[in-house]
Formats: structure tokens, C-alpha cells, sequence
């Protein structure tokens, strides 16, 4: 079966005991059992729900992999990878990461002992120069956030496996629809269900998924450990988003071509940042790592300071000013004073983010729509 | 104490019909600052003093008063769906079958009539002879596309027209301007049951027909998990009809009213694909070797073929075709050897559905009543959703194969 027809038929059966069509949401929070110690496939909602393992049947399938994990958040998720490390690893992570990746690993991890290194992965050189010995795990996103860098991950297993460490990749920005990291060799998937994969503004959730048994053996064991699980409500909203990803992301790739193309040719626009357009460092290996499009969000700079796009993202009518991505709604943001405000500010100019930096996320809107929204807004 | 407030008329449509389903009907700035709508459950709204409930029934401040007569996420969705159809105003109910039977409960008194044209979908029908027929209202069918027929059946007492279109399940397609012309001719209201089409393949109101009816249970909402009804036209018309909905109660519920808006939101993609996957499955059924006809209005062959390709944008993802030389058995086999679409009755979801409707909507009628229906025992009817298409094409060509 094919991407479209797997998002909406693998894990949804039909209800056995009703036929409905849609299988129930179930709220339990524990499951009766036949007898004492002998447990049956449901013992207590932390361990495992049925509307949560559909989602994760179904999420598996569609990053070609044999298990999944839902969380609570897409930190919760991150949260979880980084618990499969120990005092005195050491984790590199590409340098353009969401900025609450940046945070867990520096305000948070760091006080386990764990030593975190922020290196270029674009470079996958620069990448191997930043291994140890004790690395243990290379971090990695692909659009990076927020300035659209492309890694190639292929290139990036391939120094990582070199040195015998693991490599996850945060897939949120490209989605399955575009990217499937575990073909490329990845080990673990990372994912914000919040954004694409819910795709409604509406659900906080996160995933992860991985092909080796015994590797979701150990996330399994810290996920029911800790207990950050999704709960069967968002799981079904997720489970329902999943139904349209395919079609939503496409078309949302489709209209931020044409955004990219309209800012690119603009004047009160210096700088875009889109890797579908051919003047971005990393079209090339994007145009070969995703399929069918290249991503739905891009960032641009205007000509002006910090106040100037603070203006601009103000002044949209149809762009709504708010963090998070990926969803129905066209959003607008100023990563500098938004999404990357818990980066150090040194940090955040070293990596390039700037204040005049203005990150949108294109939504399914009539793209005539957004670009004469974006027009107006420039003037502000 | 119930007082119906009059909306203000919905803008005239001026965005692509994607932003209208993202947008339109939506505050901007939502309470708490929510990208999202609430989810209002409120059974009932409170007053912070006197004064207040005086106002409100003076009518000086338009507000929610009790669940019954309407919810905050209700007026949105109301608004959305009125943009979607480029009406003035939305009632939504609790199913399709709430709506139609709203508007009839509010315009016809005992004594009056009905004109339909006979394809329309077995439940709106059935309302009419067993139940209307009890108040003393007269139902007249006419031949579907038969507008002199429909014209000669209308006398004094008449106060409705009503058709579907595309019908279900054949798709036959009505001239909507005929129509139309129809009832102001003759002083009539015109209702069209666009539930099929919805409104990115044609908007009935744009032709002059008076209310449009959807089951918004099928395209509008699209994911198989929601049951709801909607009737659009001008204000005017509607007020009785809404005030009467807050007496007969039948009104959607909040948690409904979220996963409709949330549905809506994917509207436009959704048509685009469905579309797209009915006249392929169509296509490829109208080449195949056990295929004795296929309906479906994309298709050249299909008799209103003309006029549907002149008024409408796409023929959705309902295609209904007979099976050569087979019996209900042999048809009722190939029902049973597809693999993707789920045997259910309705349509118009993200999951692809089939169905006899022989076994599945006329099994208690006589053979004789299925022959004027015009339900042959070898139909099958096949919702497509928005899988890919080469999937159901190929699960269609095993099972015609088996």
C-alpha cells in the first residue's frame, strides 16, 4: 500500500464489536485481568493504550520502521532519547536545532554529566571532528530550525556508524511524507506531532520510531518509567491529522515554493532561506534527500533591525503571529524574540540567527492569499 | 424567552476557497488567546445581573443564552459554512435528516404540498410519504430532470421544490438555473440537496435555488466520525427555521461541532483528491471487461454529463456502477473481495466505503418498488476517499478479477 492509503487504513481496524468505522477512543486508565499475574496485552494506561498503540502502528509505517512511541510533547520525546545516556557521555548535535532541543541539552542534560557539543553538520567533516570516544549520540535536524540548513544524513550515518555511535534525527520539519531517515540508515526518529503530523494546531504530542527491538526495548523501558505518555484523546486527534498529512503537506509545499519565489524576487527582502530554491546551499542534497517537495517552512530577512520585523510580523492580516508550525493555520514569528529566545544570545548570533530574522510556516490557505498578505506586511 | 438574534450578512467571497476553510467564520483573536476555537460544552449561559437578561431580551446585546438556542462554536461554524456556499446564513443541526426535516416542520402546514424529483436519497422520501403524509402535507415525485413534469405538478398548495444534486446513487445532475427559474416562475421555494457536490464543485445558491441541504456528516466534516446537517440561504428565510430548530431541539453538540470545524479546515484538499480518485475509479471501471455501466458525471457516457461539466468543478468521489451478468450474490461478491474500502452505508470520508445498496438501503423494499427506484440487483456503490488512487484501482481489479 501506498503512503496515502497506509496514514489512513494501518492501525485503524475496524471496530471488531461495533464495525465502527473509526475504532473507538478508550479512556481507560487500567485494564481488568483474568488473573493475578497473568497479564494480559493492556495492564495500566501508562504501560500502553489501545488508541495509542494505533497511532504508533500507524506512525510506524509511515517512516518505514517496526516500532513507535507516543509522548506527551515532542520534548518529552527528545527527552526520552537523551535518557538512554549516561554521566560522562558525550552527545554532538547539529548547531541549527530547535530552540528547546538547545535548551534540554544545555540547561538540563548537562547537569546529568552529560557533555554536549553543537557542531556544523552540514559539513559532515565538521561533524567528525566533533566526535570522542565517548560520544554516544549524534542529534540531528534536518531542515534545521530556523534557518533551513540541509544535512545530509546519508553522509552524517555514515561518520557516525564509522565511530560506532547512534544517530537520531528530529524529522519534524520535513515529515515522512518528504524524508524517511530510518531508510538513510538513522537510528532513531524523532517527531513534534504537534506540528505536521497532528497538523491542526490543536494536539501536543511527540513520537519516536525506530526499526532495532532492542533499542525500543530501552526507550520503551524510560518512556513507562517516566511517564510522559500521549493521552488517548490527542492520540486520536493525531490519529485523525494523520488521515490528510500527505495531501496537507504537499500543497503546503506547493504555496511555500511560490512564498519562497515571491520573497526571493522582492526588494525589501535581503535574504531567503528556503531549500527549494536553487541559490540555497543545501538545494542539492535536499532535492535528493526529499521527496515530493521541500518543506513547508521558510524564513526570510528583511532590510532593517530588530524593530523593522517586529513590524512586518505584526502587520500580517492572514499570518498569525504565534510559535509552532505545521498546521492548517499560516503562522509568523521573529525567531530572535520567539522560538530561539532560549538560545544564549551569543549562541544565537554565532549560529546565524539574526534580529531582522522573520520564520513563517506556511499553511493551506490559497497561496495568492498569503503572498498578498506577505506584500502588504512588508511595508509595515 | 427565547429571542432569534438576526446575523449580520456573511461578506461577500473574496478569498481562494481554502483560505475560506481555514478561515472564514473564525474571530482572529480567540478567547484566551487560542489559535484554535474553544470547545464550549456550556448547557447554559449565564447573566451577570438583571439588567442584563433585560438587555438581551430588548435585544440591545446579541449573546448566547441557552445551549438549546445556540453555542458559540455553533455561530462559527454557521458562518464558515454560509462563506463556503456564499449565503447569508447556516443552521446546523444535530444529522442531515435533522436539517431537511427543519425546514419542512417550519414552512408546510397541514394542506400543503411537495414537489421532488424522484431520485433523492431513500430516507428524505420515506420522511415524506409515512411521516409528512400524517400532517396532512401531499408529496409529488416527478422524473428526475423532467422540468416540464416538475412545473405541471405545482398548484396553489405547493410550497417546495426539492431535488438533490448529483442524486444519489445515480448523479444525475440537475440544470440548478431550471430549477431555480422553476420556483420563481411558479412562487415556489426551491431546496437542493448539495450534500454530493458541496460547495467547491457547485454552490446551488449562486444559481437562484433558495436553501441548500447538507449532510454534513459525508464531504463537509470527512473523517467518518461526525454526524451533522446544515441548511444555507438568506436571513430572511432562515429565522423561522432557526427559531424553530431552538423548540425542536435537534442542535449538534459541541465536541461534534470541534471535529466539523477541525474537518472543514482540509476541506478544500480533501474535494481536490476526491475528485481526483472518482473519475479515476470511474475511468477505469467504464474499461473494464466486467463492467456493464458506470454513473459518474465526469464520465462522457453519463446522460448529464453536459450540463455537469458547464456548472460544476469536479463530481466528487461517489461513483456508482452495475456488474455484468451478475446477480446480488455475484455483485455482493465483489462487495466482499475489496480489500481497502470498508462495506459500510454513507460516504464522502477520508476512508473509502462500498456498498449494495440493494443489501444496504432498499433490502425491505419489493422488487417492483427497487425497479421504479431504479435499484438493479447487480448496483454497487463506492464512496472514494483520499487514499492513493493506483491503490484503489488495483484493489478494484483484484476483486473484479476474483
Amino acid at each position: 500500500m501506498k503512503f496515502r492509503t497506509r496514514s489512513i487504513h494501518v492501525g485503524n481496524p475496524c471496530d471488531p464489536a461495533t464495525g465502527a468505522v473509526v475504532p473507538p477512543i478508550h479512556v481507560a486508565s487500567t485494564y481488568v485481568q483474568h488473573a493475578a499475574g497473568e497479564w494480559r496485552e493492556f495492564d495500566y494506561g501508562r504501560s500502553g493504550n489501545p488508541t495509542r498503540k494505533a497511532l504508533e502502528q500507524t506512525i510506524a509505517s509511515l517512516e518505514n520502521g517496526r516500532h513507535a512511541l507516543a509522548f506527551a510533547t515532542g520534548m518529552a520525546a527528545t527527552h526520552c532519547v537523551t535518557m538512554l545516556l549516561q554521566q560522562g557521555d558525550h552527545l554532538v548535535a547539529g548547531a541549527d536545532i530547535y530552540g528547546g532541543t538547545y535548551r534540554l541539552l544545555h540547561k538540563i542534560l548537562n547537569r546529568s554529566g552529560v557533555h554536549v557539543t553543537l557542531a556544523n553538520s552540514r559539513d559532515p567533516e565538521e561533524l567528525e571532528q566533533a566526535l570522542r570516544p565517548e560520544t554516544r549520540l549524534v542529534w540531528l535536524e534536518s531542515p534545521g530550525n530556523p534557518l533551513m540548513s540541509i544535512t545530509d544524513l546519508a553522509a552524517c550515518v555514515d561518520v557516525a556508524k564509522r565511530h560506532g555511535v547512534m544517530t537520531a534525527v528530529d524529522n519534524t520539519f520535513a515529515t515522512p511524507v518528504l524524508t524517511r531517515p530510518l531508510d538513510l540508515g538513522v537510528d532513531i526518529v524523532m517527531h513534534s506531532a504537534t506540528k505536521y503530523l497532528g497538523g491542526h494546531s490543536d494536539v501536543l504530542g511527540g513520537v519516536l520510531v525506530v526499526n532495532q527491538d532492542d533499542l525500543y526495548d530501552r526507550l520503551y523501558f524510560a518512556q513507562n518509567a517516566t511517564g510522559a505518555v500521549l493521552g488517548p484523546f490527542d492520540a486520536f486527534l493525531v490519529a485523525r491529522g494523520l488521515k490528510t498529512l500527505a495531501i496537507r503537506v504537499l500543497e503546503q509545499c506547493r504555496s511555500a515554493a511560490k512564498v519562497a519565489e515571491f520573497l526571493a524576487a522582492d526588494r525589501r527582502v535581503t535574504r531567503v532561506l528556503y531549500p527549494g530554491l536553487p541559490t540555497h546551499p543545501g538545494h542539492e542534497i535536499a532535492a535528493r534527500q526529499m521527496d515530493g517537495g521541500f518543506g513547508a517552512m521558510l524564513s526570510f530577512e528583511v532590510a532593517g533591525d530588530f524593530e523593522k520585523a517586529k513590524r512586518v510580523v505584526q502587520a500580517t492580516e492572514l499570518f498569525q503571529l504565534a510559535v509552532s508550525l505545521g498546521a492548517v493555520e499560516s503562522l509568523i514569528e521573529q525567531p530572535a524574540s520567539m522560538s530561539h529566545a532560549s538560545y544564549d544570545a551569543a549562541d544565537r548570533q554565532r549560529h546565524g540567527i539574526g534580529d531582522g530574522l522573520i520564520r513563517i510556516s506556511v499553511g493551506l490557505e490559497d497561496v495568492d492569499d498569503l503572498i498578498r498578505d506577505l506584500d502588504q506586511a512588508l511595508d509595515a | 424567552m427565547q429571542k432569534s438574534t438576526t446575523l449580520p450578512p456573511a461578506p461577500k467571497k473574496t478569498r481562494g476557497e481554502s483560505t475560506l476553510a481555514v478561515h472564514a467564520g473564525e474571530d482572529r483573536q480567540k478567547l484566551g488567546d487560542s489559535i484554535t476555537d474553544p470547545i464550549i460544552c456550556a448547557a447554559t449561559f449565564t447573566f451577570e445581573s438583571t439588567q442584563a437578561v433585560v438587555d438581551f431580551i430588548e435585544q440591545k446585546q446579541p449573546r448566547e443564552e441557552y445551549g438549546r438556542y445556540g453555542n458559540p462554536g455553533e455561530k462559527v461554524i454557521e458562518r464558515k459554512l454560509a462563506e463556503l456556499e456564499n449565503g447569508e446564513q447556516a443552521l446546523l443541526y444535530s444529522s442531515g435528516m435533522a436539517a431537511i426535516v427543519g425546514l419542512f416542520m417550519s414552512k408546510l402546514n397541514a394542506g400543503d404540498e411537495v414537489v421532488f424529483f424522484d431520485e433523492c436519497y431513500h430516507r428524505s422520501r420515506e420522511f415524506c410519504k409515512k411521516h409528512l403524509s400524517r400532517f396532512g402535507v401531499t408529496t409529488r415525485q416527478v422524473k428526475t430532470g423532467d422540468y416540464a413534469a416538475m412545473e405541471a405538478a405545482v398548484n396553489d398548495h405547493t410550497k417546495l421544490l426539492v431535488s438533490e444534486s448529483p442524486t444519489n446513487p445515480h448523479l444525475s445532475i440537475v440544470d440548478l438555473d431550471r430549477f431555480a427559474e422553476i420556483g420563481r416562475r411558479t412562487g415556489v421555494e426551491t431546496l437542493i440537496d448539495a450534500t454530493l457536490a458541496t460547495p467547491f464543485n457547485v454552490r446551488p445558491l449562486d444559481h437562484g435555488v433558495d436553501y441548500v441541504l447538507h449532510s454534513a456528516t459525508k464531504y463537509l466534516a470527512g473523517h467518518n466520525d461526525v454526524l451533522a446537517g446544515a441548511l444555507i440561504g438568506d436571513n430572511e428565510k432562515l429565522e423561522p427555521v432557526r427559531a424553530l430548530r431552538g423548540v425542536m431541539g435537534a442542535v449538534n453538540s459541541p465536541h461534534n461541532i470541534y471535529l466539523l470545524e477541525r474537518g472543514l479546515k482540509t476541506f478544500g484538499i480533501r474535494m481536490q483528491r476526491q475528485n481526483e480518485n472518482g473519475q479515476a475509479v470511474a475511468e477505469f471501471l467504464d474499461g473494464h471487461s466486467r463492467i456493464e455501466r458506470v454513473y459518474y458525471p465526469g464520465l462522457e457516457s453519463h446522460p448529464y454529463h453536459q450540463v455537469a461539466k458547464e456548472t460544476m468543478r469536479g463530481f466528487g468521489g461517489l461513483v456508482t456502477f452495475l456488474v455484468k451478468d451478475a446477480d446480488w450474490r455475484e455483485t455482493g461478491k465483489i462487495v466482499d473481495s475489496v480489500k481497502i474500502p470498508r462495506i459500510a452505508p454513507s460516504l464522502g470520508g477520508v476512508e473509502s466505503l462500498i456498498e449494495q445498496p440493494l443489501v444496504m438501503s432498499y433490502y425491505e423494499c419489493t422488487p417492483e418498488e427497487r425497479r421504479q427506484f431504479g435499484i438493479p440487483d447487480n448496483m454497487i456503490r463506492m464512496s472514494c476517499g483520499i487514499e492513493d488512487k493506483e491503490d484503489l484501482i488495483e484493489d478494484l481489479q483484484q476483486a473484479l478479477d476474483a
